[in-house]
C-alpha cells in the first residue's frame, strides 16, 4: 500500500464521520433498517453502470449506485403509502428484491467477457487497499458536503426528526427536509461502498449512533461523538484488513465498532448495563441490611430481651446459606450492631436506623388503608417493598398527609413520630 | 373578526372519512373546546386545520387568510404521546423550536428568540428546568414544555390537543392559568377536549363533533342535551356504513378541482 496508505486511511475516516452523523437520524427517527435497505439497493446500480461502460472507474459507478439507492428508497415509499403492505415488510422485499437483481448481474459479468471485470465483487464486503487516489478524492468531497450539509441544516433537520408534525405545522418546508435526509442516506451509503461494502454498510450508519446515545442527551454532542466513534472504527479496520493479503475491510470495520458499541452498552455510565446491575445490587444489600435491623426491632418488640444468638435470627427469618453471618459482621462493622459472646443487639446507631425503617412501613401501611383504600390485611407486602425506597421528603409529605399519626392500621405503634414533629 | 373558519372541511385518514363536511366560524378572543367521543374526528379536525392532514374537500381561513399565508400567528400544541420523549434534547432545545420560521437562512435564532423561550419557560414555571433532559420530566412537565414552546410562537390562534390529559394537579393548575391569561390578552384558544363535565366550566365556545359537525356555539347553545343526545347516543349507522364502504371500494370521495 506503501505512500497510499495514509491517503486511504484519511478517505475511510472522512467516509465513517459522514456515514455516522447522518445515521444519528436514522436512528433518532427508527428508520435503522432503511440504511440496510439502501445499502443492498447500491449493489444493482454498481454492476449496471459497469456493465455500460465498461469501467470500473468509481467516478462512473458511484452515480449508478447513488441511482440505484434513491430508487430503493422511492420503492419503499411507494410500497408502504399505495399498497396494503406495511414498511418493515416494504423494506424487507426491497432490500432483497434489489441484492438479488444485483448478485444475478454480478454473477452474468463474471462468467462473461467483459473485460477487467476482476475486483467488482469488493463492492460486497469492501476493500479499502485497492482505492486509488481519484476514488478517495471523490469520496472526501462527497463527505465533506454531507457534514458541511448537516451543519447548515442542523436545526430543521433537529426539528424534524423529533417532531415532523410540528414542523409543518409553522409552514417548514417538511417535503424538503425530508429530502435532504434521504439524499444524505443514500449519499453516505454510497460513499461507503468500496470501503466498507454494501452487505455490511448498514453498520456504520447505526452502530456509532446507538453507542453514542449511551453517553450524552444532547442531538449535537451525540453526533460527535457517533463521529469519533466512526472515524476510529474505520481507521482501525482499515489498518487491520491491510494486515494480511486480500482481507476485507468491510467486516473488520464493523468488528472494531461492535467491540466499541458493547463496551458502550456495558460500561457507559448512568446507562450502562454494568453500572445499572452495581445500582440494583446496592439496592438489594441496602433492602437486606433494613430488613435485619428490622427483624431486631422486632424482636424487641416482642421479647424483653435485647441480645439475640445466631439461631434465634434464623428462626424468625429465613436466609439464604452464609447470608446472615456476612449481614452480621457488615452491620458490625458499621457500628449498626455490636456483639456479645455468641449474641447480638442493637446499639443506639442501630436502633434509630431500625425504627426509621420501622416508620416508613407502616407509615406506608396507614397511607395504602386511608387513602387508597387498601384493607388492612392486603397492604404489608406492598409496605416491604416501599419502605427501602422513601426519602426523607418524601417521608415528610407522608407524616404531614396522615397528620402524625400513632398508630399504623393493624394497630401497632407507629415509632418515633415525636422526634419527627419537631 | 373572525378568527378560524372551516368550510365544507372533509377529511380520511387511511382513506376512511372521518370528517364528514364540518362548516364552523369562531370569532376572535374566544375559548374554544373541540369536545365529542372516541373517534369523532376530534385531532383529526386539528390536524387538517393545521395544514398537516390534507384535506379531501373544503377549506380552512385564519385571520379571513389561507393559513399558509399567516403561519407565524397560528400556534400549536400536538398530543403528548405523538413524539419520542427519549429524544436527546434540553428542555431549552424544545421550548426554542417554537421560534423556527421559515425562509431564515439555516434557521439561526437571535438573541431575542432565546429571551422568548425563556419568557415562555418562566410563564409555565419550567424555567429552573431549562437544561433538563426532556426524557427526565413526568407527563404534566412534559406537556408544559409543549405548551411554552406553543407560547414562544406568539401566535393569535392557538391549537391545542388534549394538553390538559393524564396530568398532575401542579401542571394542569399552570395551564388553565396560561389560557386564562390567553383569553385576557385577547387570543383565540382551540382546543381538543375530553371531559365534558370540566368543559361547561372552562371553554366560552363549543364544537360538538361526531364525524360531523353536531353543533358550534357558545357553550350554553351548544350543550343541551338534545345535541350531547345527538353527539354521544351512539355511531350514525348510516354515515359509518357508508365510510366503511368507500375504504373497502376506494372510491374517491370528491373531484380533485373542488378543493378550493
Amino acid at each position: 500500500m506503501g505512500g497510499n496508505f495514509t491517503w486511504v486511511m484519511i478517505g475511510c475516516a472522512l467516509i465513517g464521520a459522514g456515514a455516522s452523523a447522518v445515521g444519528v437520524f436514522s436512528f433518532l427517527r427508527k428508520q435503522a433498517l432503511v440504511g440496510d435497505a439502501v445499502a443492498h439497493a447500491l449493489l444493482p446500480g454498481v454492476v449496471l453502470a459497469f456493465m455500460v461502460t465498461g469501467q470500473k472507474d468509481i467516478w462512473i459507478l458511484f452515480p449508478g449506485a447513488f441511482v440505484a439507492g434513491w430508487l430503493g428508497l422511492l420503492s419503499i415509499d411507494f410500497i408502504s403509502k399505495y399498497s396494503k403492505i406495511k414498511s418493515d415488510t416494504a423494506i424487507a422485499i426491497v432490500l432483497t428484491v434489489f441484492f438479488a437483481v444485483g448478485i444475478v448481474l454480478l454473477t452474468h459479468v463474471q462468467q462473461s467477457n467483459y473485460g477487467n471485470q476482476s475486483g467488482l465483487e469488493a463492492f460486497l464486503f469492501g476493500k479499502a487497499a485497492a482505492m486509488l487516489p481519484a476514488d478517495i478524492t471523490l469520496f472526501v468531497v462527497v463527505d465533506t458536503a454531507l457534514i458541511l450539509l448537516i451543519v447548515l441544516t442542523y436545526r430543521y433537520l433537529k426539528l424534524y426528526s423529533f417532531d415532523p408534525d410540528f414542523a409543518k405545522a409553522i409552514g417548514l418546508p417538511v417535503k424538503g427536509i425530508q429530502f435532504i435526509l434521504s439524499s444524505l442516506t443514500v449519499l453516505a451509503v454510497a460513499s461507503g461502498i468500496q470501503a466498507v461494502g454494501v452487505v455490511l454498510m448498514a453498520a456504520l450508519i447505526i452502530t456509532p449512533a446507538a453507542a453514542a446515545r449511551f453517553f450524552t442527551g444532547r442531538l449535537s454532542h451525540m453526533i460527535i461523538l457517533a463521529m469519533i466513534i466512526g472515524i476510529v472504527s474505520s481507521m482501525m479496520g482499515v489498518y487491520i484488513s491491510s494486515l494480511a493479503e486480500g482481507m476485507p475491510t468491510g467486516p473488520w470495520i464493523v468488528m472494531v465498532m461492535s467491540i466499541i458499541a458493547i463496551m458502550a452498552f456495558i460500561f457507559a455510565p448512568g446507562k450502562g448495563m454494568l453500572q445499572r446491575s452495581i445500582k440494583r445490587k446496592a439496592h438489594q444489600q441496602k433492602v437486606r441490611r433494613e430488613n435485619l435491623l428490622k427483624l431486631f426491632y422486632s424482636l424487641e418488640e416482642k421479647n424483653e430481651e435485647q441480645f439475640f444468638s445466631r439461631p434465634q435470627l434464623l428462626r424468625s427469618r429465613r436466609f439464604r446459606g452464609r447470608e446472615l453471618e456476612l449481614l452480621l459482621n457488615k452491620l458490625t462493622g458499621k457500628g449498626f450492631l455490636f456483639r456479645e459472646e455468641n449474641r447480638y443487639g442493637l446499639t443506639d446507631h442501630g436502633r434509630s436506623e431500625a425504627t426509621r425503617v420501622v416508620r416508613l412501613h407502616r407509615l406506608w401501611e396507614l397511607y395504602l388503608n386511608e387513602r387508597m383504600n387498601i384493607a388492612p390485611d392486603h397492604v404489608h407486602h406492598d409496605a416491604e417493598a416501599i419502605e427501602h425506597i422513601i426519602t426523607p421528603e418524601l417521608e415528610h409529605m407522608l407524616l404531614k398527609d396522615l397528620g402524625y399519626p400513632e398508630l399504623d392500621p393493624h394497630s401497632s405503634e407507629i415509632p418515633g413520630i415525636k422526634d419527627m414533629k419537631r | 373578526m373572525i378568527a378560524f373558519e372551516a368550510h365544507n372541511l372533509t377529511v380520511s385518514y387511511d382513506k376512511q372519512p372521518v370528517l364528514w363536511d364540518i362548516d364552523f366560524e369562531i370569532p376572535e378572543g374566544k375559548l374554544v373546546g373541540i369536545i365529542g367521543p372516541n373517534g369523532s374526528g376530534k385531532t383529526t379536525l386539528l390536524k387538517a386545520a393545521m395544514g398537516i392532514l390534507e384535506t379531501d374537500s373544503g377549506y380552512v381561513k385564519v385571520f379571513e387568510k389561507n393559513p399558509d399565508m399567516v403561519r407565524e400567528r397560528m400556534g400549536y400544541v400536538p398530543q403528548r404521546q405523538s413524539v419520542d420523549w427519549d429524544f436527546p434534547a434540553t428542555v431549552m432545545d424544545i421550548t426554542l423550536m417554537g421560534r423556527y420560521r421559515k425562509g431564515r437562512l439555516f434557521g439561526r435564532l437571535s438573541k431575542s428568540d432565546k429571551e422568548i423561550a425563556a419568557d415562555s419557560l418562566n410563564r409555565v414555571g419550567m424555567y429552573d428546568y431549562r437544561n433538563r433532559q426532556i426524557s427526565e420530566l413526568s407527563g404534566g412537565q412534559q406537556q408544559r414544555v409543549f405548551i411554552a414552546r406553543s407560547l414562544a410562537q406568539q401566535a393569535d390562534v392557538y391549537l391545542m390537543d388534549e394538553p390538559l390529559v393524564g396530568i398532575d394537579a401542579a401542571s394542569e393548575e399552570s395551564i388553565l392559568k396560561i389560557l386564562g391569561e390567553m383569553r385576557t390578552a385577547g387570543k383565540t384558544v382551540i382546543m381538543v377536549h375530553h371531559d365534558l363535565h370540566t368543559a361547561l366550566e372552562f371553554f366560552d365556545w363549543v364544537i360538538l363533533l361526531n364525524t360531523r359537525l353536531v353543533a358550534a356555539g357558545p357553550k350554553e347553545e351548544v350543550l343541551t342535551e338534545e345535541n350531547l343526545r345527538t353527539a354521544y347516543g351512539g355511531k350514525l349507522n348510516v354515515l359509518s356504513r357508508i365510510a366503511d364502504l368507500i375504504k373497502s371500494k376506494e372510491y374517491p370521495i370528491r373531484e380533485k378541482d373542488m378543493k378550493e
